[in-house]
């Protein structure tokens, strides 16, 4: 029996710049060079394809890195300046869509509502994919949300060491069911690698970085962001019970999706352990890591609902986007599948 | 941790705690699926009061 290979054994290679930021960024990387950006006259869309890779790649050298490229860099005075000026854009346009925010209990009780979609109407991506997506829509959205579950929960692990506890010993238990409860082929970002196997995806970690649209970038960016500021930690909450609250029932949908189109039983484990797994996490991080975290620094609250509101902003724009190419018979991706060469 | 139903059948977890269904709409009974929440139409406000949110059970619990 030869040894797994995990995904992330390889090292991603840089991607392609999509603007002169997001080009500044990866030349400096790819040729150990100072970045050669001025950082006073960034007035790039927020959300837009520019910004939004050149921010992924900064993020992405406090997880995996890159090939080529110094494990240093990560902590390179420079590029910490410039990603500052970039997720300051990002993070001022956030709180500005968001500003007519809720109260925390209604960002919470709204999480909790299930709407009811007849079938003749539009709904979200996972409705849309439960009842009528194809397999090639599928291999599209598992090959996007790759950015994310091949390191799922690690953004939220930065978390823990800024919570104490209630809050803290509740993340850690839900982290640690995430990270497959000590047993490493139960880690959720390893249920991934074998759901994208048996969509006949290439399961390197960093594959689809070119293929992902700016919509995709900002959701993980998101996570980023907030995961590794310690200012930010309400937000980050806030948006952990977001993701967790809404899971449980999308799994379900994309569960059946998997069956229906005969995806495969890696396919449909992936989705049939959210269901059961979020309906508990979403109880914990409720009760336990918001309570906690309520009881210890109420001053937390408007963050704790800002992170839940400004998670909905980006998912409804990831939505829109993804529903809007195959409604039009059109590929989601920058990148069409068959042309995403295997990895040599 | 086990839930015995009344025909003698055993369900187990191994999660540091599980939500228990006592809605009895789950679809993985014992477990809770999420299937107590409230259901709106999106254009209605929420104003009905759902199903009976799960019991939790497990360590320390």
């Amino acid at each position: 029996m030869t040894a797994y290979q995990e995904s992330r054994s390889v090292r991603p290679v840089l991607p392609v710049g999509r603007g002169e930021l997001s080009h500044a960024v990866i030349a400096a990387l790819a040729g150990g060079r100072p970045l050669a950006a001025g950082t006073e006259t960034v007035r790039a869309d927020p959300y837009g394809d520019d910004l939004q890779l050149a921010l992924y790649v900064l993020y992405e050298l406090h997880y995996q890195g890159f090939a080529g490229v110094d494990d240093e860099r990560e902590w390179d005075p420079e590029l910490l300046e410039f990603r500052r000026v970039l997720e300051q854009r990002f993070l001022e346009s956030l709180r500005c869509q968001v500003r007519s925010a809720s109260s925390l209990e209604e960002a919470l009780a709204a999480l909790l509502v299930e709407p009811v979609v007849a079938d003749h109407e539009d709904a979200g991506v996972s409705h849309h994919l439960q009842r009528e997506g194809s397999l090639e829509n599928l291999r599209e959205y598992a090959a996007l949300r790759s950015l994310y579950h091949l390191k799922e929960a690690d953004p939220h692990a930065w978390v823990l060491p800024r919570l104490y506890g209630r809050a803290k010993a509740a993340m850690a238990a839900v982290e640690f069911d995430e990270f497959g409860a000590g047993r490493a082929q139960d880690l959720h970002a390893r249920l991934y690698a074998d759901l994208m196997e048996d969509l006949s995806l290439d399961i390197g970690y960093g594959r689809y970085l070119d293929a992902a649209p700016a919509e995709e970038l900002a959701t993980v960016n998101q996570m980023s962001l907030f995961g590794l500021h310690r200012s930010l930690r309400g937000a980050l909450v806030g948006h952990f019970a977001a993701v967790e609250a809404t899971s449980s029932p999308g799994s379900r949908r994309l569960a059946q999706a998997m069956r229906r189109t005969g995806a495969g039983p890696a396919a449909e484990r992936f989705y049939d352990e959210h269901v059961e797994a979020d309906a508990v996490h979403e109880q914990i991080v409720r009760r336990d890591v918001i309570g906690g975290l309520l009881a210890d620094e109420p001053q937390l609250e408007a963050d704790i609902a800002f992170g839940i509101e400004s998670t909905k902003f980006l998912e409804d724009r990831l939505g829109a986007h993804l529903l809007h190419a195959w409604r039009g018979n059109r590929s989601a991706l920058r990148r069409p599948l068959n042309s995403v060469l295997p990895t040599p | 941790m086990e839930v015995v139903a009344d025909d003698g059948s055993v369900s187990t977890s191994h999660r540091f705690v599980a939500a228990i269904c006592t809605c009895r709409r789950s679809r993985i009974y014992p477990w809770c699926d999420t299937s107590h929440r409230r259901r709106t139409r999106p254009d209605e406000k929420v104003d009905q009061e759902g199903a009976a949110e799960p019991a939790a059970g497990g360590v320390g619990r």
